[in-house]
């Protein structure tokens, strides 16, 4: 992630521009009032100007004339400009105030969209932490870019140039001496620009290191309590934090060291000026007033001149900003269905169920002499039929799951819905076909009743009541207000199993036609397992499954069985054919092969293996 | 270090605490008494006064070089000319070498000035992290309950910025702006008293106009970082459960609340930017109005022969810098108010005690011998009921004798998590007492309580870092081979060995690539390298396939002889090695025994071990 690495830095005072320029299809829609904006500024500074020289018309005319009328209309028009300075600053503002906080505002959209519309890979590999900071701390840079150094480059190089006008039509030798100092100043400031871009690159990196960091502690906090690891924690975050010290204190120098140079070579071409302007007054060939007029006019140039290195600094900070915002915007959103062309238009097949056909999958980062994890999986499940994938821990169970789903792309072969390439779908047809419910079920901050229909488009409280009840996550009611209880993470936390079962509830709702079950029941206790057991039966009749078991009882859910491992499947049967075939399958059955537990100690497959225990208790109502 | 920070009382006596406040955690701003901020603010930055000093008289000397040049015109204007007139070069000379000297030395002291700032700037940044981070840490975990962890990052990201912001490039506005300020007043004052005063007196309507952005804009900033908090809290919640969001295609129904929260953020944003604008133009109208009403009287005075020509030449230039630096110190405050919103809320969050104190005066374990069986865990007169008044646990007494293993089962509410937590201390009991051998777990520092006890909780979250590191958090100076023997022990060594890069396979966000079986056996391994005095499983096995939890078990039934064990399962097959069994339900314990005695009666454990039996095939 630290794209800092490859950008060769002679490039650099180059793509600065370049990268700024990237953010205009942003800008375009403020562009009139933006440069209406710098227009008003520009006109502006030109009055801030003016006014040395209507000073220099008041102490050369009125003044030294003794003209007390003369006086009054040289305050008036003195008073007149300034209001109008006043006033044209105040319209600069009001013009790009809202505007840019919309450009801010659109560039966080487009970055939210776009991040939840990228492969899971992608978020596998970027903390959520880096993702947030260039959301945030980044965008707001690049706003103040937009507000300031972008506009004030134009007004204070407008400014300057024709402040020099002035002064060279004034005095062209007292202005040559001022100008002197400015070619030194543009090397010394591209020479910075070049060392300064790459510390603030590093510093960015680090702040979205540390906020990582800071993510981990909150989201560990139980790990990190359990284990009494608050210290050493703090001192992770503390290592970190210290970097980005000594990196701001390196930035800081370099800063220190430009700002020296831009306060003190044009205060030397001022004191030159002075020196030979006082001779030239003392020769008459030079007046007072002008003398006067032209330092002012010198000191007016004074902020335009110094503001270049901040402003400099903070274009830079913003192209590396841009740069990390473009970093992720640039990354290739997911195919939207009909990707590939040599994916069949198949024409559907009713009723033809899931199938997988060759497939294999290997993590995009992944070494290239990493085996992939899946390998070649053939595995037809039927219409209608439910499918147990069973498989030792760490087997690929679970990324077999997230491929249908297309939350992972296949890297070979292809997965078929009803005959039809999962490819040639668009991912919200697909998602919509394709019901899943996550091992580790993750609700959002919403109520219970919203988290479930987040299922289905358009359900009701019949719907809900259903799946509530598939689920047995009748619990719902007695939440303080309901199936309305907020829950998530801004709301109440539920325990493992109770989220658990509102994410089946969530799976189950829509009575979708495909539906892919990761371990759905692993957290519930042995009573809830059975009677949710139950109640899913009914549901699995009716849809075509994919059901990850760990235990055989979920395993009695499914018709047949389908045993991954290495990669590929290498058995599929029934459990009680199974268990006679498959060596590998009975160990992950009974814990070890070499235990008491033949198949002949294992009940039938057939046989009714859901008995509640007591059944007086927490019976569904249906 | 876990202590509050300076200016924030302590008082924890060990003894039962009242209850705590009502924490309206979801509230984005927690109260913290009046004035926090500015006491936050100055516990900060009082450990560095002499740094600040050093920057303040660098400041005041760059300063004091930077405004000596309208003095050196008026020399130059009313000395050095007629000098010159009469041959004498003297003066001028003087000019030249005053100016150069000017402007080396306001180059050199900027130089040093924004070094040394940022050397205090830099260090108050540090300490405040560490603070914040250091004092979540240190929150019980009720607190992370209801504060949500969108906040929090918020806290130690956004509103630090803010700081920083107002540090690097607010203070010295400040700074220099009132260093100005006097400068130029007083030398006003020096060339014409009369000029001076009304400097002065046009301070007053500025001085109002600033009162009034102040207010104004406390109110923006103070909306304004919440709204942001608003944006980060969704988009981390977002980020965070991208599979079920693309799932369930979430989508759109995403965007679309996202943009609501961007969008009031964007509204309040843009009042903030408004609110600049005016005071902009504010300050610039009474500026330029004062300017030409002083200019005016100048001119006058010098027109009526009172005032010498030079003296206006230099109040001139001076009055158009006297001015300026309004705009900066609208500049600043803008910062301030940005970064006093975001510490009210640091402050706030600071202000929160842990509701799980650490003790004043800790108390040792007594010492634990090399071969000795745990610890003994007695819960004396314990009752627990959370802060809305709901009782989870009525009041019980219950005694865990050293070296045995217990096992908890019950329906989920049952209470055992309460109960267990309890134990590790993530909770304090509302009555009655926690004692490990002994010592009342109140009594006991963190780093003590976290050899005595551990819980390897359900959610086997992993950190960013190598395996090894992940196991390491157990006991960080473990080395790699006692590493590897708690993995081996725990059956999880096959499949990290093969990993990419084995141990030190970095397992990046969430632990994407090791699936949640392999993580938990992690926390597993964790836990047995901790090696505690007692050590507390919460429903731990759940996403084990059996072989996994065989060998979890088997290593557990050697791990566990000799160590005193609470183990929370779901799966009854973890109970067969346990030396006992609690059953609860509704808070209670309703069946103690053995597990043999339990399965032979006719107690609901009998029963649950008959459904499981049957479930087990």
């Amino acid at each position: 992630m630290s794209a800092s690495a490859d950008s060769p830095s002679q490039e650099r005072p180059r793509s600065v521009v370049r990268s700024l320029l990237r953010l205009w299809p942003y800008v375009r829609p403020v562009r009139v009032r933006l440069f209406t904006a710098a227009f008003v500024a520009v006109i502006a500074s030109c009055l801030s100007l003016v006014i040395p020289l209507v000073l220099k018309w008041l102490v050369d005319g009125p003044v030294a004339g003794r003209d007390p009328g003369g006086v009054w209309l040289g305050g008036a028009l003195l008073l007149g400009l300034g209001v109008l300075e006043a006033v044209l600053f105040g319209f600069r503002r009001w013009l790009v105030a809202r505007p840019l906080a919309g450009v801010e505002a659109a560039m966080r959209s487009a970055f939210y969209r776009r991040l939840q519309r990228l492969p899971v890979s992608f978020h596998d590999r970027w903390p959520s932490g880096q993702l947030l900071s260039r959301a945030t701390t980044d965008l707001q840079l690049v706003r103040m870019f937009l507000a300031f150094p972008l506009t004030f480059l134009l007004v204070n190089g407008t400014t300057i140039a024709v402040g020099f006008v002035i002064l060279l039509l004034q005095d062209w030798l007292l202005g040559l001496v001022l100008l002197a100092p400015v070619i030194p100043l543009v090397v010394l400031c591209s020479l910075f620009e070049t060392k300064y871009s790459k510390v603030a690159r590093t510093a960015q990196d680090q702040v979205g290191d540390l906020t990582t960091v800071v993510e981990e502690g909150v989201l560990g906090i139980r790990i990190i309590k359990g284990f009494g690891r608050n210290r050493s924690q703090a001192r992770a975050f503390a290592t970190l934090s210290r970097s980005l010290r000594s990196t701001e204190l390196r930035k800081a120098r370099l800063l220190a060291g430009l700002w020296a140079l831009i306060m003190a070579l044009p205060e030397l071409a001022i004191g030159a000026a002075l020196v030979l302007g006082t001779l030239q007054v003392a020769d008459g060939t030079l007046s007072a007033g002008t003398l006067v007029a032209f330092l002012s006019t010198a000191l007016a140039l004074r902020w335009p001149v110094e503001s270049i290195g901040f402003l400099i600094a903070m274009s830079n900070d913003s192209a590396t900003a841009t740069d990390r915002f473009f970093e992720v915007m640039d990354e290739p959103e997911a195919a939207q269905g009909d990707a590939r062309a040599s994916a069949p238009r198949t024409e559907s097949v009713r009723e033809d169920g899931l199938r997988f056909e060759g497939v294999e999958f290997a993590y995009p980062d992944s070494p290239a002499d990493v085996p992939p994890v899946l390998r070649g999986v053939d595995l037809h499940i039927r219409h209608g039929e439910t499918l147990a994938l069973v498989g030792a821990t760490g087997s690929g169970k679970t990324t077999l799951t997230a491929l249908v789903p297309r939350l992972h792309e296949t890297t070979r072969g292809r997965i078929t819905l009803d005959g039809a390439d999962i490819t040639g779908l668009t991912r919200a047809r697909l998602r919509e076909l394709v019901a899943v419910a996550f091992e580790e079920p993750t609700l959002f901050s919403a109520t219970a009743a919203e988290n479930v229909l987040m299922g289905m488009e358009g359900g009701g409280p019949a719907e809900l009541d259903r799946a509530l009840g598939v689920a047995q996550a009748g619990f719902v009611r007695n939440l303080p207000a309901g199936a309305a209880t907020e829950v998530g993470e801004q709301g109440l936390s539920l325990s493992g199993g109770q989220r658990q079962r509102l994410a089946l509830a969530r799976a189950v709702v829509g009575g979708p036609r495909f539906l892919v079950l990761d371990d759905p029941l692993s957290a519930l206790d042995v009573h809830t397992e059975a009677l949710v057991e139950a109640a899913l039966r009914e549901v699995l009749a009716t849809t075509t499954a994919l059901v990850v078991a760990h235990r055989p009882s979920t395993v009695l859910l499914a018709d047949r069985v389908a045993l991954l491992s290495g990669g590929r499947i290498s058995a599929v049967g029934t459990h009680h054919e199974l268990l006679h075939t498959s060596a590998e399958y009975r160990t992950l059955m009974s814990g070890s092969p070499q235990e008491g537990h033949g198949p002949s100690a294992l009940l039938p497959a057939d046989a009714p293996t859901v008995r509640p225990a007591h059944g007086h208790e927490g019976r569904p109502a249906r | 270090m876990t202590t509050a920070p300076t200016g924030l009382p302590v008082e924890e006596d060990g003894r039962p605490e009242p209850p705590p406040p009502e924490v309206p955690a979801d509230q984005d701003t927690l109260p913290a008494p009046p004035g926090a901020s500015r006491a936050l603010l100055g516990s900060l930055l009082s450990p560095r006064r002499g740094r600040v000093l050093v920057a303040a008289v660098l400041l005041l000397l760059q300063q004091g070089a930077v405004q000596a040049g309208p003095l050196l015109v008026a020399f130059a204007i009313d000395r050095a000319v007629p000098a010159l007139r009469s041959g004498v070069y003297g003066p001028l000379a003087a000019v030249a070498a005053g100016y150069a000297l000017c402007a080396l030395a306001s180059g050199g002291l900027q130089y040093a000035f924004v070094r040394s700032s940022a050397r205090v700037s830099q260090d108050v940044l540090l300490d405040l992290r560490d603070r914040i981070f250091r004092h979540a840490q240190v929150l019980s975990l009720d607190f992370h309950e209801q504060y949500t962890s969108g906040r929090l990052i918020s806290r130690a990201t956004t509103d630090v910025e803010s700081l920083r912001e107002l540090l690097n490039e607010g203070l010295e506005e400040l700074l220099a702006v009132c260093l100005s300020i006097v400068y130029i007043t007083g030398l006003l004052f020096y060339l014409d008293w009369g000029l001076g005063a009304a400097a002065l007196v046009s301070f007053v309507p500025l001085q109002r106009m600033v009162r009034s952005f102040q207010r104004r804009s406390a109110r923006v900033y103070s909306k304004r970082s919440t709204a942001i908090a608003a944006v980060i809290v969704k988009f981390t919640e977002t980020m965070n459960g991208i599979r079920p969001v693309q799932a369930f295609r979430r989508e759109r129904a995403n965007d679309a609340h996202f943009d609501e929260l961007n969008g009031r953020h964007e509204r309040v944003n843009g009042d903030a930017i408004l609110e600049m604008a005016r005071y902009v133009v504010s300050s610039r109208l009474i500026a330029n109005t004062a300017v030409a009403a002083i200019v005016l009287w100048g001119a006058y005075r010098v027109a009526s022969g009172g005032l010498a020509l030079g003296v206006l030449a230099a109040a001139v230039l001076y009055l158009r810098r006297l001015y300026d630096p309004i705009d900066r110190l609208g500049m600043f405050l803008n910062s301030y108010q940005s970064a006093a919103a975001s510490l009210e809320k640091i402050a706030g969050l600071l202000a929160q005690r842990p509701s799980v104190p650490e003790p004043a005066c800790p108390r040792p374990l007594p010492p634990r011998p090399a071969r000795a069986p745990g610890r003994e865990v007695v819960f004396e007169g314990v009752s627990f009921a959370y802060r809305t008044g709901a009782e989870v646990l009525p009041r019980f007494d219950l005694t865990l004798p050293a070296g045995r293993t217990t096992a908890v089962v019950g329906t989920t509410g049952a209470g055992k998590s309460t109960l267990v937590k309890v134990l590790a201390r993530f909770y304090d009991p509302t009555g009655g007492r926690v004692l490990l051998d002994g010592v009342d777990l109140r009594d006991l520092a963190t780093s003590e309580l976290r050899r005595g006890v551990v819980m390897v909780t359900q959610e086997a979250f992993l950190f960013s870092g190598t395996v090894a590191e992940n196991i390491s958090i157990g006991r960080p100076d473990a080395t790699r081979d006692e590493i590897e023997a708690a993995a081996k022990a725990i059956g999880a060594h096959d499949f990290i060995a093969a990993l990419p890069d084995g141990y030190d396979t970095d397992v990046r966000k969430r632990g994407g690539r090791i699936s949640a079986g392999q993580r938990q056996l992690v926390a597993f391994a964790r836990a047995l390298l901790a090696d505690p005095g007692v050590l507390i499983l919460d429903e731990a096995t759940s996403s084990l396939d059996i072989p996994g939890e065989r060998a979890v078990q088997r290593a557990m039934d050697t791990v566990l002889q000799g160590r005193t064990a609470v183990v929370i399962a779901h799966r009854l097959s973890t109970v067969e090695i346990a030396d006992r069994v609690l059953v609860m339900s509704d808070g209670r314990i309703v069946e103690d025994g053995t597990p043999q005695e339990l399965v032979a009666g006719s107690g609901r454990f009998a029963r649950l071990h008959q459904a499981w039996r049957d479930s087990l095939v």
